[in-house]
């Protein structure tokens, strides 16, 4: 890691059959990739409401990655298909809050796919490097006062 | 014979609507009058600041607030009638949620003036003048309240006691809240006085709703007609009944009107808008990304749809990037 340089917090919630397990593939595997995701292991992709994806842009994250089985594998049979219908509507929803939409990524990583997981941590860290920290500034109070 | 408990009725960012609530009552407004004392209420009564100032604390036993603060005028009075009233109740979706006013919360405080007082087509402003907190005019130094950077639910200024939900609350509400703190029979601090299920559970059109929800694409009221009886998400359209509490009488519904959300949403619900979201991807069709970008595309307004009444509360909406 460069001195100074911008380092993305990323939060990954990573669907426990496919791609928690693609991204121990990686681990296994000594695959090098960023560490800048914070994996969660969620059962499945369809698990991820969007308020954590919204919570964790507001409260530090600068990127949220969803990673779930391909279309068609799901364990749950639809429950990635759940995620793939959130996710654009979600994004649509970030853009009204000034939030760019490149800061939330979905990607179909099978549980075989190590080496991919570790291309998209790694594609997606240089992504959110490139945006920038978003500076959610939720901690403040209400901020009553207009100041 | 015991004097009448007093109650007050103040109003911070509001169309006025709550204030017809409780006209709204009709006959039974004569059992509130009966009942209690009004011993502020400015729609409707000429009592002044000075007149607040000079309560004994707990004189008056309730104040009912109504309207989001938005301005240092509504921060003050909000803190006053709190000093002043052991209980305080957020009447209605803007003291309780933010409201309509909060919908504003996505644009700076600059966007917004420059909008209201530069922009607008009807607006002849060539100087550019903004209002300002102190402005010295002909000798005279004249004062406006501040404008916040965001519109605030009652909760994120002072203690609230309990919320009436809706847009307006309804009469029976009403009636229900002011009874139950003159027999002194309240639930438990924070409660919001209304119950804790969804809308759809009370809705009269619920039995038409299949197990499983299914929406190819959304019905707009713009082009279409609702049938009167099944249920709207059932039709296409977008109904906000699964994440809104229950508690209206349905008086949306049984105008053929799909739900809006003015109550809030049910308990232990962090997020609103978030939750709605969810729920109307979840019983989409689309089992591809271009067809799932064309669902979502379709929705022109997802913050406003989902976040009507409830922005100020939510999780984005309450604060904003540090660049503002």
């Amino acid at each position: 890691m460069a001195e100074g340089q911008f380092e993305p917090r990323i939060v990954g919630f990573l669907c426990q059959w496919c791609s928690y397990t693609g991204a121990d593939l990686a681990g296994t595997s000594r695959t090098e990739y960023p560490p800048n995701v914070t994996s969660i292991r969620v059962m499945c992709s369809g698990r991820v409401d969007p308020t954590f994806v919204i919570k964790a842009l507001a409260e530090g994250a600068d990127g949220v990655l969803i990673a779930g089985c391909h279309p068609g594998d799901c364990h749950y049979q639809v429950g990635n298909y759940k995620a793939m219908r959130r996710y654009p509507m979600l994004l649509n929803l970030l853009d009204q809050f000034g939030i760019e939409r490149e800061r939330v990524r979905l990607e179909w990583v099978s549980a075989s796919e190590g080496n991919l997981f570790a291309e998209v941590v790694k594609e997606f860290t240089e992504t959110v490097r490139a945006l920038g920290p978003l500076n959610w500034d939720a901690k403040a109070p209400a901020e009553v006062v207009a100041g | 014979m015991a004097d009448k408990p007093k109650v007050a009725f103040y109003w911070c960012a509001s169309c006025g609507g709550c204030e017809e609530a409780v006209v709204d009552l009709a006959e039974d407004i004569l059992k509130v009058v009966e009942a209690v004392d009004i011993a502020l209420w400015p729609v409707a009564l000429d009592f002044k600041l000075k007149d607040v100032q000079a309560w004994e604390p707990g004189e008056v036993t309730v104040a009912f607030i109504n309207g989001a603060v938005r301005l240092s005028e509504q921060e003050k009075w909000v803190k006053l009638l709190r000093e002043k009233c052991p209980l305080v109740v957020a009447f209605g979706s803007c003291s309780h949620l933010g409201g309509i006013p909060g919908l504003a919360n996505d644009k700076t405080r600059q966007q917004i003036l420059a909008n209201k007082y530069l922009r607008a087509p009807t607006v002849d402003n060539p100087n550019g003048t903004l209002p300002q907190p102190e402005t010295e005019i002909d000798g005279y130094e004249l004062e406006l309240p501040v404008f916040y950077k965001r519109a605030n639910a009652l909760d994120q200024v002072i203690d609230v006691d309990y919320y009436l939900p809706g847009c307006a609350p309804p009469p029976d509400l009403i009636m229900g809240a002011v009874q139950a703190i003159l027999k002194g029979e309240l639930p438990p601090k924070g409660s919001v006085l209304a119950p804790e299920k969804s809308l759809c559970d009370s809705c009269p059109r619920k039995d038409s709703k299949p197990d499983k929800l299914s929406i190819e694409k959304f019905k707009r009221l713009a082009t279409s007609i609702p049938d009167p009886e099944e249920c709207f998400l059932a039709q296409g359209y977008l109904c906000m009944g699964p994440a809104t509490r229950s508690g209206c009488g349905e008086r949306c519904i049984n105008g053929n009107m799909p739900c809006r959300g003015c109550f809030g949403p049910p308990p232990g619900t962090l997020d609103q808008g978030a939750k709605m979201l969810s729920t109307i991807c979840s019983v989409g069709e689309a089992e591809t990304a271009e067809a799932a970008a064309a669902y979502a595309d379709s929705l022109d307004d997802p913050l406003g749809t989902f976040y009507r009444f409830s922005l100020p509360v939510s999780v984005l909406g309450h604060s904003r990037r540090k660049e503002e």
